[in-house]
């Protein structure tokens, strides 16, 4: 490394990549991807679960605080994980700027709403 | 945007190879998840609603269409989960070399297509049991 250069590593890394935020949006991507494999496996687990129940017993399941709590986290790994996902594919193939911005929000204010309805729903059901 | 610059070989003069169609999948697969999780919200909004909202939504996930979608949904989240966990290893810094990314590859088809088998065996075994 040039040792005249003053400026760190982190310093060189930011504002660079397609979005401008330097490494932040890969390392925010695998975060969330790591917290997404135990998540889903559960979710999994708690799907086959809910195949042969009624409402009640349905509601029961995701009822109890823990399954509450771990669905609420994989719920926010998800959409923030999908939108960090959607986002780079849009950047990839969209070329018209004006589109791309377009397509860029619609993702955001997607996953933004998709992630407030599962919440307050599993809120509802958590409390209800 | 339009440019006289030579463009590099793309897809179209390459021979498929496992990589790239998994690479490819992966993408494919992470987009259909996104637009899956409607399924998820309207599951979720309609557990909170009431019985009358939940039968609908479940009535809809036993219908050709909404079978159809699980059945896709789940192979998409089994492979996506399998080659992610793949992505992470190379992130990692494990298994770029050539013979170890066709091992890993061919690893995660069959891994995922196991995952959604089992998973599928799980469902008609309940339901054939209720």
């Amino acid at each position: 490394m040039n040792t005249t250069d003053l400026q760190t590593p982190l310093k060189r890394a930011r504002g660079l990549g397609s979005a401008k935020d330097g490494t932040h949006h890969f390392i925010v991507q695998r975060i969330t991807a790591l917290a997404l494999v135990p998540l889903t496996i559960w979710v999994i687990f708690l799907a086959l679960a809910l195949v042969r129940a009624d409402y009640a017993h349905a509601h029961a399941i995701v009822h109890q605080p823990f399954a509450a709590i771990w669905l609420t986290a994989f719920v926010l790994a998800t959409f923030w994980h999908a939108q960090l996902g959607l986002q780079v594919v849009i950047e990839d193939y969209v070329h018209s700027r004006w589109l791309e911005v377009t397509a860029q929000l619609a993702v955001k204010f997607f996953c933004a709403a998709g992630a407030l309805a599962s919440v307050l729903a599993i809120v509802r059901i958590a409390l209800g | 945007m339009p440019t006289a610059r030579p463009l590099s070989p793309h897809l179209q003069v390459y021979r498929w190879q496992l990589t790239m169609v998994l690479s490819i999948i992966h993408r494919a697969t992470g987009v259909a998840l996104a637009a899956g999780t409607v399924l998820l919200i309207a599951l979720l909004l309609a557990l909170a609603a009431g019985p009358d909202a939940y039968q609908t939504v479940r009535a809809f996930c036993s219908s050709w269409l909404g079978m159809l979608m699980l059945f896709g949904w789940t192979w998409a989240l089994s492979f996506h989960m399998c080659n992610g966990i793949r992505h992470l290893a190379w992130d990692a810094g494990w298994g770029f070399d050539i013979p170890r990314a066709y091992l890993t590859g061919w690893t995660v088809v069959a891994a995922s297509l196991l995952i959604s088998a089992l998973i599928w065996v799980c469902v008609f075994a309940q339901a054939g049991a209720a």
